[in-house]
């Protein structure tokens, strides 16, 4: 037998160590998965994982990852501040979907005006648009105490209807021919968030979420706000004790993941997706949950997550294409990945002993 | 020589890091009320687990009544007659008296039945206690009560009881006494576990006296005085701290007409709480606890917000004031429960410094954080208060609960506070250390800084502070000086006995 014996504190060699152990152990038992499935198992890991990266088509693939990663850790990181203080916002698909919404009105407001200004404002709009549907709960909770995890999730809903709404209605694109969807702003130069450097990937969603990462992390390590946002996640009644106001923090936490989940939806609509349509939100908000705790709510450790997952996702869309491999087989095995990394992370606070056998 | 009710034969008991009794000898006779003494830490706890089948011995032996005794766990030694009073009480608020103690039964007789034998029970020992009570609304002594009859219930052959009186009025300890006699005068032996020498003297006919795991003596407590005792439990002369002559400066802190709600439904409101503490004034607060020990410090500490006149810092009104705002004014505070709000269990030393030294140590500008200077605090505490730990990383968990403790009072003791108010400063702290942390608190004050102390135990009050008042249900008696303060006196001043009885049989 063996017993989990509780550590004085938390081993820094296996905080570090999981991630790499739980990759390989996916490595191995996703091997068998696929050698039962009769596939040669170093050729699916092979072309899951080398391929996207340094593979013969590369040069194509790697752009995707970048925009697939990119939404996932802006997300993220907001999501990561407020599950740090045990603020849960479990809503930002629907804080993306109000984001791109706001954000793709301001563009069309201005059309057919072409100017320098008008991306900024859609910025600035579609932060507004995911920072004033987070209120919601935020305000609810501070006012009523509401739960949070609940109204933010609703509201994803809620904002999917409007989305409808507005792709059929209001945003309806009247040039259209009358199908549902907004006018593309890929075709509107003032308004198109276009690769900043031709067939690399990177747009200014990219950018964006490489100045949250550095942003999260200067916040949390360097900064008061960012302690306090630590303390109150660990120990509550020490953090009023400490002088933080649990209103304001709700405000703060939620305020910024809403910002950051309708940049997100800003940056996907102006760039990637092009418009708003019925179908315009894939997932985004609930998949950064994922990131989020598998970069251990630490700013780098979600880049790292973001990209991961992303990987996985263009990996597993080749090896479906090239190896015939199943679908389901695909989320398996992205699914044994979320269950290693999770379940080795006990060891950063226990450690593992053979159970003695005791004298009576 | 008769044999006697329970043997103890070289128990030897090692956790990692640390050897918790060493081969420990005793024997406890049939009618006995036998002592086990010792300082926090000295093995005490895990020995009476391992009577109670909680925890077992690596090697050593006991025997009851001459068998062979070793439980396997609480139910075998129920079994065999041995019952338990722990110091945290088991007991459900929501529930009443008589499904409380249903709940801790192999066969539980019908309600109404159990109700009628916890009432003759309670009234054959002198302990009266309504069974359709909800345990919500008792006192700490009265659930103490609970406990007890749900051994009496028992039949017990041997009671072990673990620091009884820490929660009761010197009147409840009174009344406890009486019962723990008529006990013994009906056979039942006790196996009495304190370390408030003078109550042993009065109450127990031997005594074991425990250190660092071995026994390093027995005694009739009769015919020894307490200092001797103290003595064998330490190793040691004892140090008790010293007092300057005191000249007390101007009104630093002063409360007036203080009423709060309780925060929650089993918390104390404050009712009408008048103090007034002066410049180089310790002021003692007893009282038991649960009676709004939590909320004054919440209230002081900025946690809990108050009318704003009702809480007064060198005259000017602070009750609207929170935490940070009273740190800048000088109105430091160390709660009573270290782990989870005096400190955050998983953060580092450092980090813990900054939780309440940001502001007059200087360790932001602008709210970015200055680690250096963080840590060197930290360490600062650290050699001050000759905190044992490897170093300013180490989690706040990882400390023993003394040391700790001394980090905390600490933290707050070298940021040179105006006002410093501190509850339960040396709970669970061994005696040299408790010796230290109140020597600190006697030196601030020398040094011109307002202390209030609240704290349970009385000795230490009488010891450290200039005046004493005492919290009795969220109200607070007048203060009085503490010199020439009779037990009696203070015992009124807790509120007697709570309004309970002694049943006359």
């Amino acid at each position: 037998m063996i017993v989990l014996e509780k550590r004085p504190q938390p081993s820094r060699f296996w905080s570090y160590a999981t991630p790499v152990a739980a990759v390989l152990a996916t490595m191995v038992f996703g091997g068998l998965l696929f050698a039962a499935l009769g596939k040669n198992p170093a050729v699916a890991i092979g072309t899951i994982f080398w391929d996207p990266l340094f593979g013969e088509f590369a040069f194509y693939y790697r752009p995707q990852i970048l925009v697939k990663g990119a939404p996932l850790v802006l997300i993220a990181i907001g999501l990561s501040l407020g599950f740090r203080a045990g603020i849960w916002n479990i809503g930002a698909e629907g804080q993306y979907i109000m984001g791109a919404i706001a954000g793709a009105g301001v563009g069309l407001a201005f059309y057919p005006l072409e100017a320098w200004y008008i991306f900024p404002l859609m910025v600035l709009g579609g932060a507004l648009g995911g920072w004033a549907w987070a209120m919601i709960p935020a305000v609810l909770k501070v006012r009523f105490g509401t739960n949070e995890i609940l109204v933010s999730l609703m509201l994803v809903y809620v904002a999917e209807q409007l989305l409808a709404s507005m792709s059929l209605g209001l945003m309806r694109n009247p040039e259209g021919h009358g199908f549902p969807g907004s006018r593309n702003l890929q075709q509107y130069e003032s308004a198109h968030n276009g690769e900043l450097i031709a067939g690399s990937g990177m747009h200014w969603g990219v950018a964006a979420a490489f100045i949250a990462v550095i942003f999260a992390y200067v916040l949390l390590n360097r900064h008061m706000l960012g302690f306090h946002i630590r303390l109150t996640g660990e120990a509550p009644r020490a953090a009023r004790f400490a002088g933080v106001r649990p209103s304001r923090l709700i405000l703060f936490c939620l305020g910024v993941s809403g910002a950051l989940a309708g940049l997100a939806g800003l940056f996907e609509v102006a760039g990637p997706a092009g418009q708003i349509t019925i179908d315009f939100n894939i997932g985004y908000g609930f998949t950064a949950i994922i990131v989020a705790f598998l970069g251990r709510l630490h700013p780098v450790g979600i880049l790292l997550a973001g990209g991961l997952m992303a990987l996985t996702y263009i990996g597993g869309e080749i090896a479906q294409g090239n190896l015939g491999l199943p679908a389901a087989a695909i989320q398996v095995f992205q699914g044994m990945l979320l269950f290693f990394l999770l379940a080795l992370d006990i060891l950063t606070n226990y450690r593992i002993r053979p159970r003695k056998s005791e004298v009576a | 020589m008769s044999i006697p009710l329970l043997s103890l034969q070289g128990l030897t008991k090692a956790y990692p890091g640390v050897v918790a009794n060493d081969g420990v000898s005793l024997d406890i006779g049939e009618g006995e009320v036998h002592a086990l003494l010792g300082e926090n830490g000295a093995g005490k706890s895990t020995l009476v687990k391992m009577i109670y089948g909680l925890v077992k011995p690596d090697s050593g032996h006991m025997s009851l009544r001459g068998k062979p005794f070793a439980p396997s766990e609480p139910r075998a030694a129920r079994a065999d007659g041995i019952a338990m009073v722990f110091q945290h009480f088991s007991l459900f608020n929501a529930l009443n008296v008589a499904e409380n103690i249903a709940l801790g039964m192999e066969r539980p007789p019908a309600m109404r039945d159990l109700a009628a034998r916890i009432r003759e029970v309670s009234e054959t020992y002198g302990l009266p206690l309504d069974p359709y009570r909800t345990v919500g609304d008792l006192s700490a002594g009265e659930r103490q009560r609970v406990e007890i009859i749900r051994c009496l219930l028992q039949d017990p052959k041997l009671l072990i009881m673990d620091e009884p009186t820490s929660v009761l009025t010197p009147q409840e300890v009174e009344i406890l006494f009486q019962t723990l006699q008529k006990l013994r005068a009906e056979g039942t032996s006790i196996l009495y576990i304190s370390h408030k020498l003078e109550e042993i003297r009065t109450l127990c006919d031997s005594a074991t006296i425990l250190r660092l795991g071995r026994n390093v003596g027995t005694c009739v407590p009769a015919q020894t005085t307490a200092r001797e005792m103290a003595e064998l439990m330490v190793g040691s002369a004892l140090h008790t701290p010293e007092r300057a002559g005191r000249d007390f400066g101007d009104m630093a802190l002063d409360i007036s007409g203080l009423s709060a709600p309780a925060p929650s439904a089993f918390g104390t409101a404050l009712k009408n709480v008048h103090l007034a503490v002066r410049k180089g004034e310790v002021l003692g607060i007893g009282g038991v606890a649960g009676n709004g020990q939590d909320e004054l410090l919440s209230v002081l500490s900025g946690e809990m917000p108050s009318a704003a006149d009702a809480v007064r810092l060198a005259g000017r009104p602070i009750g609207r004031l929170g935490p940070v705002a009273r740190r800048r004014l000088g109105l430091l505070t160390a709660p009573e429960e270290r782990l989870g709000h005096a400190a955050a269990p998983d953060m580092s030393l450092t980090e813990n410094a900054l939780l309440t030294g940001s502001v007059r140590q200087g360790l932001e500008t602008n709210g970015f954080l200055n680690w250096g200077k963080a840590e060197a605090f930290a360490r600062r505490i650290i050699e001050s208060f000759d905190v044992r730990t490897p170093g300013p990383d180490s989690a706040a968990r990882s400390l023993s609960g003394g040391n700790l403790q001394k980090f905390v009072i600490g933290r707050e003791v070298l940021q040179e506070p105006e006002v410093l108010v501190v509850n339960q400063p040396t709970w669970g702290v061994d005696a040299s250390a408790a010796a230290a942390i109140r020597q600190a608190i006697l030196d601030l004050a020398a040094g011109g800084c307002a202390v209030v102390c609240i704290s349970q135990d009385l000795d230490e009050l009488m010891e450290i502070s200039d005046s004493f008042a005492a919290l009795n249900e969220g109200r607070l008696s007048a203060p009085r000086e503490t010199a020439g303060l009779s037990v009696e006196e203070i015992g009124l001043m807790m509120g007697g006995a709570h309004g309970m009885e002694v049943a006359h049989v």
